[in-house]
């Protein structure tokens, strides 16, 4: 158990900055998700971490040691692939027990360590099989497995959980919350998926093009998302976001409606509004009018998908699930003042209101 | 009960293909039997045509005699010796190759070093110098080093073996590279790596390329004609060859048969026995 330290990593390929200078300090058994979309770096960055990857400038502190120059090996580390990258040729129990030789650990403690991850894990009746004759769910439990025995300084996971179809993906992500709890192993855990991210993380890093966009909590990265990317990327659906006009406590919306909002300065703005903080307007309210395209219903709740009218900006509403409405209505909704972002046209970053 | 062929034809087509199959092994196998066949006849038999089809009488005598002291008498030296040193050969052959292939093919694949693509080009290129090629300067080296008639120069020349380094590191390149990574971070360096992981996963490919060049190693003729002057050092192959360089009626057919029949025997034993890892090495892409 360990506390990480990230100061200005940065890594290059062959000239080629990839990801661009990242600072923070993750806590002794805190848990960390890396999410962010395909591409920007996420991978690349745990890598750094585990020492798979050379770190091109900056410096990673595990336990308050730098390990720039250390073989995975000697970091004090443990990695769950996303293919799991089990040992074919040896048993479940040879699997998990195979760093701890390595480690030349005492027998009896090998296997009491094992012993215990079966256990946790609900691995025991598959002890002596081969990887092959495992299901998918079950490999991954064995992955889990190999590198919570080795009870290391920090656990790495790199989308541990993307080929598990849905039902086992919740069930899973469920376990591994479980598992935290109880061994209280500082964690970093690299993600697309935003549920993972919000539901796992104490704290996320949400990334974009190599650079951390922002580091806070799940409520915070949802409620005060530090940039439009941010903003865009957190939420389902998608936060709506356009660009207004705005003064005096005003706003001119792109169809030409104007609407009353509290907003921090004049001129162009960008506004984010989430399809769950609108509701319909009451008669004679001041609202933005929508042109339904289509509604999907999901049950509990229906969203509805259109433009303002007298534009082509794209919007989405929640509505409620028994909502009547559908292609072609037009719905006047009004923005909750306590959850209005507003964001710089030009650099993308929030402004705080 | 086994699922029928894809391939599998009916009615004529399947007889047609039965057809042509039994006829190859005839083909393919009658030469053998035939062999064994006179291996079994009397020199006078052997020598008073036709030959007849069916195995004779003298087995016993032939087999026994040939052990016993019967090939000494006209090689100078003993059925024992032939096949302790053609064994000693042919191991020495397959062993090394795949030791010295494996090694390199490792070092290609798994490793950054300067002049890396030189290297795997260099082992490629060799690939145009088989033994044949290079046979006079790998005779002078072989002298120079005084191996002449002897189990290293029989087996030294022989051994370096582009082919299995490129299927090794066909192999080698199909291996995951998480697999290396997770082995990193358990903590496995590059022995333990080898030792404890590829190994294991290459002994399909092993026992495949062994029993190729433990066949290639027991019919070797050019070299080990070239580097063994004495008899003592003889393969079998050379052996026979040295037989029958007497006027026909001198030849002692029935025991140049018997002879024939036990230079065949190693490598069909050698491939029955290891058929079942040698077919999955082979088509096998277990991972
Ligand atoms: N070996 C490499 N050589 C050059 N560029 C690389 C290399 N590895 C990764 N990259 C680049 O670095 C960037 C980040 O890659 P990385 O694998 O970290 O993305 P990721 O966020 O993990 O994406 P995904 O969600 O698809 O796994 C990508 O643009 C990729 O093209
Ligand atoms: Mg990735």
């Amino acid at each position: 158990m360990a506390r990480i330290l990230l100061n200005d990593v940065r890594k290059s390929y062959a000239g080629n900055q990839v990801i661009h200078g990242i600072t923070m300090e993750i806590a002794d058994g805190e848990f960390v998700v890396i999410v962010g979309p395909s591409g920007c770096g996420k991978s690349t960055l745990l890598r750094m971490v585990a020492g798979l990857e050379a770190i091109s400038a900056g410096t990673v502190e595990i336990g308050g040691k730098v390990v720039n120059d250390l073989e995975p090996r000697q970091r004090d580390i443990a990695m769950v692939f996303q293919n799991y990258a089990l040992y074919p040729h040896m048993s479940v129990r040879e699997n998990m027990a195979y760093g701890l030789k390595i480690a030349k650990l005492p027998k009896t403690e090998i296997e009491a360590r094992v012993a215990k991850a079966a256990t946790m894990l609900e691995l025991e009746p598959y002890l002596d099989r081969k990887p092959r004759a495992l299901s998918g769910g079950q490999r991954q439990r064995v992955a889990m497995g190999r590198a919570l025995v080795r009870e290391p300084a920090a656990l790495l996971l790199d989308e541990p959980l993307s080929n598990l179809d849905a039902k086992l993906r919740v069930q899973m992500r469920l376990q591994i919350k479980e598992m935290h709890l109880r061994t209280g192993q500082t964690t970093l855990y690299v993600t697309h998926d935003q549920v993972e991210a919000m539901t796992l993380a104490d704290r996320l890093i949400v990334m974009n093009k190599g650079v951390a966009e922002q580091i806070a909590t799940p409520l915070e990265v949802y409620e005060r998302p530090a940039s439009e990317f941010v903003a865009g990327f957190i939420g389902s659906p998608a936060m709506n976001i356009f660009t207004v006009d705005a003064a005096d406590g005003r706003v001119t919306l792109p169809g030409g409606a104007v609407l009353p909002l509290p907003v921090p300065r004049g001129g162009d703005l960008r506004l984010g509004l989430r399809p769950e903080h609108l509701r319909t307007a009451q008669p004679g309210e001041a609202a933005i009018p929508v042109v339904l395209r289509s509604v999907e219903r999901l049950g509990a709740d229906a969203f509805g998908y259109g433009m303002i009218e007298g534009s082509e900006v794209p919007m989405v509403l929640r509505l409620p699930g028994t909502s009547q409405l559908s292609r072609g209505d037009r719905v006047e909704a009004v923005p909750d003042p306590a959850h209005l972002h507003f964001f710089d046209p030009v650099s993308g970053r929030r402004i705080e209101g | 009960m086994a699922e029928p062929s894809p391939l599998a034809a009916r009615g004529a087509g399947r007889l047609l293909a039965h057809f042509w199959m039994v006829l190859g092994v005839i083909v393919v196998a009658f030469p053998v039997y035939y062999v064994f066949v006179a291996s079994t006849h009397s020199v006078q038999t052997i020598l008073r045509p036709p030959l007849p089809l069916l195995p004779g009488p003298e087995a016993a005598r032939n087999y026994s005699d040939a052990f016993s002291g019967g090939i000494s008498r006209i090689g100078g030296v003993s059925l024992w010796r032939l096949l302790a040193n053609t064994t000693i050969v042919a191991m020495g052959i397959a062993l090394g190759k795949i030791a010295i292939s494996m090694a390199s093919a490792y070092a290609i694949v798994f490793f950054r070093f300067p002049l890396r693509m030189a290297c795997f080009w260099l082992i490629f290129i060799t690939l145009m110098l088989p033994v044949e090629v290079r046979i006079q300067p790998t005779y002078k080296v072989m002298v120079d080093l005084g191996l002449i008639d002897t189990y290293p120069g029989l087996i030294l020349p022989l051994i370096a073996s582009a082919t299995a380094t490129l299927l090794f590191r066909q192999f080698f390149m199909t291996i995951p590279d998480e697999l290396l990574e997770a082995a990193r971070v358990d903590g496995a360096g590059p022995w333990r790596f080898f030792k404890d992981i590829l190994w294991p996963l290459s002994l399909t490919n092993v026992a495949a390329i062994f029993v190729i060049q433990f066949i290639y190693g027991w019919t070797q003729y050019l070299w080990p004609l070239l580097v063994t002057n004495s008899n003592e050092m003889n393969t079998i192959v050379i052996a026979l060859k040295k037989m029958i360089s007497f006027a026909d009626a001198d030849t002692p057919w029935n025991l140049v048969m018997v002879t024939s029949v036990l230079a065949i025997l190693p490598p069909i034993l050698v491939v029955v026995l290891m058929q079942r890892w040698f077919v999955k090495g082979l088509v096998e892409t277990e991972k």
